[in-house]
C-alpha cells in the first residue's frame, strides 16, 4: 500500500514534501500528491510514516488500499 | 538632506557596537540609573530610551508605537509549512477580509516575494520593514525563508529584515539569521509550564515523531527560551509575543513576562485570543473565550513594570502590507506585481523619511510643552481613557463614522499615554449611519470618558452622550498627545469645579473576526 492525500483536506502548506524521505510529494494544481510508486509508507526509515506526523489536518494523509503493502527490499 | 536617520544600513560597520550595549542591555531592563526605563518600542518616545535601541526600533512599526503611524510593513507568505499544531490556529480558513495571523490568500515563492517587497517599496516609499511570519513556521520552511531574505538583502538594502517563529526549530537558525543581518525576531511564548502548554498546544513534530501532551510542550518551552538566549546573546532584537487565553495562561503569563525579561527580550506582545468559532480552531468550536479589553488591559499594566509592553498590534496577517490597520494587500496580488514596472528610488524612500522626523519632533515637541504645564497643575489620582479617531501622523484626523478603529490613551496627571486601540465596524456605510454599528462602536469604546475624532454629526453625537461617551471634535487635526493632556486639564477642573462627576467606566469588548474593508 501506498499513503495518499486526501485533495479537497490539503491545505497545500507543503510541510509534508520537505519530510517525505523518498521525495515521493509533490504539488499538483494546487495541492499535494503523493506518488504511489515512490511511497515505502516510510518503511525502514521511520516509525510513523512523516506525511501523517507532519500534516496539520487530521486524516488527510491516509492508507490507499488499491496499491499492495510495500515490501521493504529484501524482505 | 540628513542622513542620520531613516536608514539602518543593515550591514554597517557601527551597527556591531550597537548590537554589543544591547546584548549588555539585557531587554533594556528597568534599571535603577535615572534614565528609568529604557521603553523601547513601546508608545513611548526618545527621551526615556537608550539613544542606540531606539536608532535601531524607531522607524519600525511592529516595535514602536511612535513608528506605525509613519512607516508601513509588509510581510510576505512563503513559509506556508508548520512544525507545530496551537489550538487557536485553523491553517484550512482562508479569507481575503479576515485579518487574523496564520491566514493569506496566496503563497509565493522566494523569486515573487523579492518581487512583491520591490513593487511595494516602490509605490509606498514608508515601507521599511520586511517580515516574514507564515503562514506557517518561517523556520519549518528554512530554505524559502532564507532565500528570499538573500533575494532582498541584495536588492534593497535599507529594508529592515524580521521573522516571527515558534521557536521550535530557532536553535538551528540562529547563526544564520544572524548572518543574513535580521535584527529583529519575535518568538510566540505562550507558556514556561508544560501544564499550561499541554493545553495549547496539541502537538508538535520533533525529530521525525509527533509528540503530544507536556512532553511536546516542555520541549517547545526549552527550545524557545534557548533560542531567545542565543539571539540576545548574538545582539538580536527579540519582542516576545504571548496570545492571552483566560482560564488557560492569563495568570501564567506574568511568570512568562519575567522569564522572557530575564533572557534578554526587549519587548513584550499579550494579543488577546482570537476565537470565533468560524475560524474552526479548535478553541473556537469549544467556547474558549478571548479576553475583555479591561483585562487584556490589566494584564498588560501588570507586566509593565517588569518588561516594556506592545500595545500597538493588530494581529495583522502573514501577508499583510502597509501601515499597521490598514491592508493593502489587494493592491499587490502576485498577478498585479509580475506586470509592474519596478523600479527601486531609494532618494525619495529618503527624502519621505526626513519629512516624517521633522513632523515626528513637532508632535514631541507640542506633547513636551503642553505636559509641562499639566505638572505645574495640582496632583490628582483621576485616570481616565479616552478613544482617538485617527488616520496617522499622530493627529485627530479621521471622522467619528469613518474610523475603522480607535486608540486608546489613558490620562493621568503624568501625560498621555498610549493603551491600545480597539477595531469597531464601519460605522457609517453609504454616507448615512446604521444603529447596530454605533452599538458596536459604543461597546469597543465604552470604558472611556471621551471620544476624539475630527468631525462627527448630530445623531451618533446624542447617543455617544447618552452612554456617557463624550464626544469631542474641537481638536480636529491636532496632535493627538497635546489635545489629549489639555482635555485632561479641563476634565480635572470641572471635576473640581462639580460641573461634572468622576465615575469609574465599564468594560468594553475586544471585536471578534473579519477587519470589514472600506
Amino acid at each position: 500500500m501506498a499513503y495518499k492525500i486526501v485533495a479537497s483536506q490539503c491545505t497545500s502548506c507543503s510541510a509534508c514534501e520537505a519530510e517525505c524521505p523518498n521525495v515521493a510529494i509533490s504539488e499538483k494544481n494546487g495541492t499535494f500528491v503523493i506518488n504511489p510508486k515512490k511511497c515505502t509508507e516510510c518503511i525502514g526509515h521511520f516509525d510513523i510514516p512523516q506525511c501523517v506526523a507532519v500534516c496539520p489536518v487530521d486524516n488527510t494523509c491516509i492508507i490507499d488500499a488499491s496499491y499492495p503493502r510495500y515490501q521493504a527490499p529484501g524482505a | 538632506m540628513d542622513d542620520s536617520h531613516g536608514f539602518d544600513l543593515v550591514a554597517a560597520e557601527p551597527l556591531d557596537d550597537v548590537m554589543q550595549k544591547i546584548a549588555e542591555h539585557k531587554g533594556c531592563g528597568t534599571t535603577s540609573g535615572s534614565s528609568g526605563k529604557a521603553s523601547c518600542g513601546s508608545s513611548d518616545g526618545p527621551e526615556d530610551m537608550a539613544p542606540e535601541i531606539w536608532e535601531k526600533v524607531k522607524n519600525h512599526p511592529c516595535y514602536s508605537e511612535e513608528a506605525h503611524h509613519h512607516y508601513a510593513r509588509m510581510h510576505v507568505a512563503v513559509a506556508p509549512a508548520c512544525n507545530i499544531q496551537c489550538n487557536y490556529c485553523n491553517r484550512k480558513y482562508d479569507c481575503a477580509n479576515e485579518s487574523r495571523p496564520g491566514v493569506v490568500s496566496e503563497k509565493l515563492s522566494p523569486e515573487q516575494a523579492a518581487k512583491k517587497v520591490l513593487a511595494v517599496a516602490s509605490t509606498i516609499p514608508q515601507m521599511t520593514v520586511l517580515g516574514i511570519a507564515g503562514p506557517g513556521d518561517p523556520l519549518a520552511n528554512p530554505a524559502k525563508t532564507f532565500k528570499t531574505f538573500q533575494l532582498i538583502s541584495k536588492t534593497a538594502p535599507d529594508i529592515k529584515l524580521c521573522l516571527s517563529t515558534n521557536g521550535l526549530a530557532l536553535p538551528d537558525h540562529v547563526d544564520t539569521i544572524a548572518a543574513f543581518n535580521v535584527d529583529h525576531v519575535t518568538i510566540t511564548v505562550n507558556m514556561t509550564d508544560p501544564e499550561v502548554g499541554a493545553e495549547i498546544y496539541p502537538w508538535i513534530f520533533w525529530k521525525h515523531k509527533r509528540v503530544t501532551g507536556k512532553e511536546a510542550a516542555k520541549i517547545l518551552t526549552d527550545r524557545q527560551l534557548q533560542g531567545l538566549e542565543m539571539l540576545t546573546e548574538r545582539g538580536i532584537l527579540c519582542k516576545i509575543n504571548s496570545v492571552m487565553i483566560p482560564g488557560i495562561n492569563d495568570q501564567h503569563l506574568v511568570e512568562v513576562n519575567k522569564a522572557v525579561k530575564s533572557r534578554g527580550a526587549f519587548l513584550h506582545n499579550i494579543m488577546p485570543l482570537i476565537s470565533a468559532p468560524e475560524h474552526g480552531t479548535v478553541f473556537g468550536l469549544n467556547g474558549q473565550r478571548g479576553p475583555s479589553a479591561q483585562e487584556l488591559k490589566a494584564l498588560q499594566d501588570s507586566c509593565e513594570g517588569e518588561m516594556n509592553m506592545m500595545r500597538h498590534c493588530r494581529q495583522c496577517r502573514a501577508d499583510a502590507v502597509g501601515l499597521l490597520g490598514e491592508d493593502r494587500s489587494a493592491e499587490f496580488t502576485t498577478e498585479k506585481i509580475m506586470e509592474m514596472d519596478v523600479s527601486y528610488d531609494l532618494k525619495s524612500r529618503q527624502e519621505y523619511q526626513s519629512a516624517v522626523e521633522e513632523q515626528r519632533q513637532a508632535k514631541v515637541a507640542a506633547r513636551e510643552a503642553e505636559l509641562a504645564t499639566l505638572q505645574d497643575a495640582e496632583a490628582s489620582d483621576i485616570k481616565v481613557l479616552v478613544a482617538v479617531a485617527t488616520k496617522g501622523q499622530g493627529q485627530i484626523n479621521e471622522h467619528f463614522g469613518h474610523a475603522k478603529e480607535f486608540q486608546i490613551y489613558e490620562l493621568s496627571t503624568s501625560g498621555a499615554k498610549f493603551v491600545g486601540h480597539r477595531r469597531v465596524d464601519l460605522y457609517c456605510q453609504g454616507g448615512y449611519g446604521d444603529e447596530d454599528s454605533l452599538e458596536t462602536v459604543i461597546r469597543a469604546i465604552n470604558d472611556c470618558v471621551a471620544v476624539f475624532v475630527a468631525k462627527i454629526g448630530g445623531c451618533p453625537k446624542n447617543d455617544l452622550i447618552k452612554a456617557g461617551i463624550e464626544p469631542v471634535d474641537q481638536y480636529a487635526y491636532e496632535f493627538i498627545e497635546q489635545s489629549a493632556i489639555i482635555y485632561f486639564k479641563e476634565y480635572l477642573e470641572r471635576v473640581k469645579r462639580g460641573e461634572i462627576e468622576h465615575v469609574q467606566r465599564g468594560d468594553a469588548q475586544i471585536r471578534q473576526g473579519a477587519l470589514i474593508e472600506a
